[in-house]
């Protein structure tokens, strides 16, 4: 398969047009000196994952991130971001100085992933069949052959939440006890 | 569509998680640089069920799995950078120097 084919299947401008959103706004998560506006920029990543994913015919996983990361794990994100400092403007100091080595680390941590899968796939295509992962082949995955997983993985949100509320929750002073108790 | 198109856009997604993680002062910018690894290997993972086409969507599968594990570290993350804010009155990870030798 050539360049040309490659640029002449209209399903890949709809994929480049995504990656380029999905990787601006990945790399402005990361170079974002506003706390609020890095926490935004990843709700445009995940929006431009869950499209990848619709591409890929994977609808459930789709809505699930839409959910799970952009419903309640962003907005999770913007309350922490709020309750640990208090002006909305600029931030200075958000990055460390030393941010060569950081760079020439995270590429070349690129640089070997991308030989690895070029040298290990080539040109292997993605059959577009048109269908859609029905959830009911996903939900009879997961209560049939992954059951156990899954309900390990209930169990470590139930700790996590727990756990969320053990950690953050702030311990009465011994006059606030007396106070609770004699209402 | 090439399954490679795929693995490099999660690769480069990958190699700014790491140079987040690396770079940033702020503990919540650094878990917002894990999210985004962790979204990347959704992506590779959703990329290689798609071609490999398993009868379960075991890729799929796997992939909820990545999405449940990384919410419940958020909410712990969050809880332990609230504390350490609450106590230290910063949430930058160079100033937590307590039990640095």
């Amino acid at each position: 398969m050539s360049l040309v084919d490659w640029v002449s299947e209209p399903v890949n401008w709809v994929f480049s047009a995504i990656a380029l959103a999905v990787l601006f706004s990945g790399f402005r998560v990361v170079t974002s000196q506003n706390l609020v506006h890095a926490a935004l920029f990843l709700v445009g990543t995940l929006g431009g994952t869950a499209a990848l994913f619709l591409m890929l015919s994977a609808e459930f996983v789709a809505w699930v991130l839409v959910l799970v990361y952009i419903g309640a794990v962003v907005v999770l994100f913007l309350f922490g971001i709020m309750i640990t400092r208090a002006p909305t403007g600029l931030d200075v100091g958000l990055d460390a100085d030393e941010r060569l080595v950081p760079a020439i680390l995270s590429a070349a941590v690129f640089v070997m992933l991308a030989w690895a899968s070029v040298d290990a796939f080539g040109l292997r295509e993605i059959a577009t069949t048109g269908t859609a992962t029905s959830t009911e082949v996903i939900g009879e995955s997961l209560l049939g052959r992954f059951v156990v997983p899954f309900e390990v993985v209930s169990f470590v949100l139930l700790a996590a939440l727990i756990g969320g509320i053990t950690i953050a929750r702030r311990d009465l002073t011994p006059v606030e006890e007396q106070e609770r108790l004699s209402v | 569509m090439l399954l490679n198109q795929f693995l490099i856009l999660a690769a480069a997604l990958f190699a700014f998680g790491v140079y987040g993680l690396l770079v940033r002062r702020n503990i919540v910018l650094i878990l917002l640089s894990v999210e985004l690894m962790l979204n990347a290997v959704n992506i590779n993972l959703v990329a290689f069920e798609s071609v490999l086409a398993t009868s379960q969507a075991v890729g799929q599968v796997f992939a909820i799995f990545v999405i449940t594990v990384a919410a419940a570290e958020v909410g712990i993350g969050l809880a332990i950078v609230l504390l350490i804010f609450r106590n230290r009155k910063s949430a930058n990870v160079d100033e937590l120097s307590l039990m640095r030798w």
